[in-house]
């Protein structure tokens, strides 16, 4: 069983600061919704109003329909994995993620086989007896997901729960989250400051920031078609000119920027000077000759090995820094530091976009 | 020892270790040993101590079991020692005390870890500690004129009709459970409070994301994160009151009878300092016996209340 969660027009203060800004969103049963942004973007805040423990100073939370205005924490259909887990560490395995059970009055036998199949779920068989403390980061997130599916939560609510382990265990969980995901069918909404979590896991994802949502959309959406500068620039790395805005015709403009004249998909809503353009380091192509257009004449002045791929930092003519990445196939001359390169784009992988969305 | 030289020089860290000493050995260790080597010894006029009639054995703790007196338990008529029914209506008393202290602490320690906004809790420990500032013989006397049967607390009901005759407080060990509990009360509430402020905020807030209702919040998470100070506060609020003297010599009515009252007679009015230091030690012992089984059958380690 899943649910729906609709946020309509939700804000929150905090004093004179305001949280969350006119929150509309519409996550669908079933899905893997991600809210991403800095610290301080409002994430957290949505999380605790939608799992009850703050009330919203404006707007309604829906869950399954369902107006969620006054209902406690113990009385939603969520349940909320925090960032350290909080599990209970006076309680072995088993009780903890019975927990939920004994409060509902569940008998000991059925308890114990409950969490006994829980663990099965989330990969952990045999820890029934051990302790909070015996186990391993890993396990303890383990522990605290299956705490939270006992009790059948429509709605799962993750507290960047990842954030606290190393590299690899942290790629393994996320392919592991995401399956738990689909095995359940549970509508799982996801917290993280980390754009490739949110984009490897999530069905979509919300950019935030100040408060404000800036872009709901498809991971792929979220990074090839950024609505503006700051989720270019959240979600990715850019080179970003500034200049003013030329001609404009069938969704594309022109920019006069010191370092020259460049052309590029334009967005709605941008007019006038200082605008800004943004291209992607992998869009960035390198080349000997002059391209046909949206070229800049430079000197390399650092190559870094990435593995995957290599960064090739150039500084052009009119002082500007740049960097391209080049695939790591052979198929590219890589230059050497100190080479005179021509770095361009073409016009369609390139876009310039308004600034963040901040207004009230 | 070797910061403290380096600190403080040879000469001003011998000065305190030798103040140390000299307080540990004379004024604690010392007395005490004389005590219990007295209580074993019978009281003697002046010319026969160290005569052939001084000799050592458990006469003076047997005492205790001296003179019965007729009462009921559970409604059943019984024979008891009169001194062993003081003992036994100390520790019940004591027990009562500790119990209600932790009833009122708790709240208030669970409040102040918890609820309070930080910026206020200065002022919230300010007020606690105000009363500490007045001797505590005069904060017993206080409660004397509070609890008269004319006094202001009779008064105040009476015009606020929440009595219509006065009541009759200090009364069998009514008094001296009020001025025990206020006496004692911070014991309980300070390590209550640093137990409960130690405990992580979110495990509350799984608890309760998980559907526990508050009671059981409390009874599954906090309580038992709290016991060792729920264990330490005990203790003390037990032991001091068990030892109290001054309350129930204040706040005593004609009907009621502390342990150290009767230990305070044998050494002031029997002028008996041997039979003294034995119910002194008798109190001591069984006291600290009736904590350990407590603490065994709640299963509190030693090394939990000392943290």
């Amino acid at each position: 069983m899943s649910a729906g969660i609709d946020l309509e027009n939700v804000s929150c203060d905090f004093g004179t600061f305001r949280a969350v800004d006119h929150a509309n969103v519409s996550i669908k049963p079933g899905e893997f919704f991600s809210f991403l942004g800095p610290s301080g973007c409002g994430k957290t805040t949505i999380l605790r109003m939608v799992s009850g423990f703050i009330e919203p100073t404006q707007g309604v939370i829906r869950i399954g329909g369902k107006d969620m205005r006054g209902q406690r924490p113990n009385q939603r259909p969520t349940a909320l994995i925090f960032q350290n887990l909080a599990l209970f560490p006076l309680m072995s395995i088993w009780e903890n993620i019975a927990f939920g059970l004994e409060v509902r009055g569940v008998d000991k036998a059925t308890r114990r086989a409950k969490a006994e199949e829980l663990l099965r779920l989330v990969d952990l068989p045999g820890a029934a007896d051990k302790m909070v403390s015996q186990l391993s980061g890993g396990q303890k997130q383990r522990v605290a997901i299956a705490r939270a599916l006992a009790v059948e939560p429509q709605v799962m609510l993750l507290d960047e729960p990842l954030s606290a382990l190393d590299l690899k265990l942290r790629q393994h969980m996320r392919a592991e989250l995401r399956a738990i995901q689909k095995r359940t069918g549970v509508t799982f909404i996801y917290i993280t400051h980390d754009q490739g979590e949110a984009l490897a896991m999530s069905d979509r994802v919300g950019v935030m920031s100040h408060g404000r949502i800036q872009q709901i959309a498809d991971p792929r959406d979220i990074y090839n078609n950024p609505v503006n500068g700051f989720v270019a620039s959240f979600v990715g790395e850019n080179n970003v000119f500034e200049g003013d805005l030329g001609a404009v015709s069938d969704g594309m403009a022109t920019l006069s920027t010191p370092h020259g004249q460049f052309r590029a998909r334009i967005n709605a809503g941008v007019s006038g000077k200082g605008v800004k353009l943004y291209v992607r380091p992998e869009h960035t192509i390198i080349s000997a000759a002059a391209p046909p257009e949206n070229g800049v004449h430079g000197t390399v002045h650092e190559v870094s090995f990435e593995g995957a791929f290599i960064a090739v930092h150039a500084v052009s003519d009119s002082g500007m820094k740049m960097v391209a990445e080049l695939r790591n196939d052979g198929s590219q001359v890589v230059p050497a530091i100190g080479d005179q390169v021509w770095m361009g784009f073409d016009a369609q992988r390139a876009a310039i976009l308004p600034d963040a969305d901040t207004k009230r | 020892m070797q910061d403290l030289i380096r600190r403080y020089g040879l000469g001003l860290t011998g000065l305190m270790c030798l103040i140390v000493a000299f307080w540990l050995l004379m004024l604690v260790i010392i007395p005490n040993i004389t005590l219990f080597e007295s209580s074993f010894r019978p009281y003697l006029p002046v010319t026969e101590i160290g005569g052939p009639r001084d000799t050592y054995s458990f006469d003076n703790y047997l005492k205790v079991f001296d003179g019965s007196i007729e009462t009921t338990f559970l409604g059943i008529p019984i024979t008891v020692p009169v001194h062993v029914m003081t003992f036994f209506l100390t520790i019940w008393y004591s027990v009562v005390v500790t119990v209600i202290c932790f009833a009122l602490a708790y709240p208030i320690a669970y409040y102040m870890a918890k609820i309070v906004n930080p910026r206020s809790l200065p002022t919230i420990l300010l007020l606690l500690f105000v009363p500490l500032w007045v001797s505590e013989v005069l904060r017993a006397f206080a409660w004397w004129i509070i609890l008269a049967f004319k006094g202001p607390l009779n008064s105040l009901l009476l015009f606020i009709g929440a009595i219509d005759k006065p009541v009759r407080w200090i009364t069998d060990y009514d008094a001296v459970m009020i001025g025990l509990v206020y006496t004692y009360i911070l014991f309980m509430l300070f390590p209550l409070y640093n137990a409960i402020s130690s405990l992580d905020t979110n495990q509350i807030e799984a608890a309760e994301d998980l559907g526990a209702p508050w009671w059981k919040i409390h009874w599954r998470i906090v309580l038992p994160h709290a016991k060792p100070g729920v264990a330490s506060g005990s203790v003390m609020v037990f032991m001091l009151s068990a030892g109290s003297l001054l309350v129930p010599s204040i706040l005593g009515s004609t009907t009621s009878q502390w342990f150290t009252q009767t230990i305070q007679q044998w050494m002031n009015d029997a002028l008996d300092w041997n039979t003294a230091s034995a119910y002194a030690f008798l109190l001591l012992f069984l006291c600290t016996l009736f904590v350990s089984v407590v603490m065994w059958i709640f299963r509190v380690k030693l090394s939990d209340i000392a943290k």
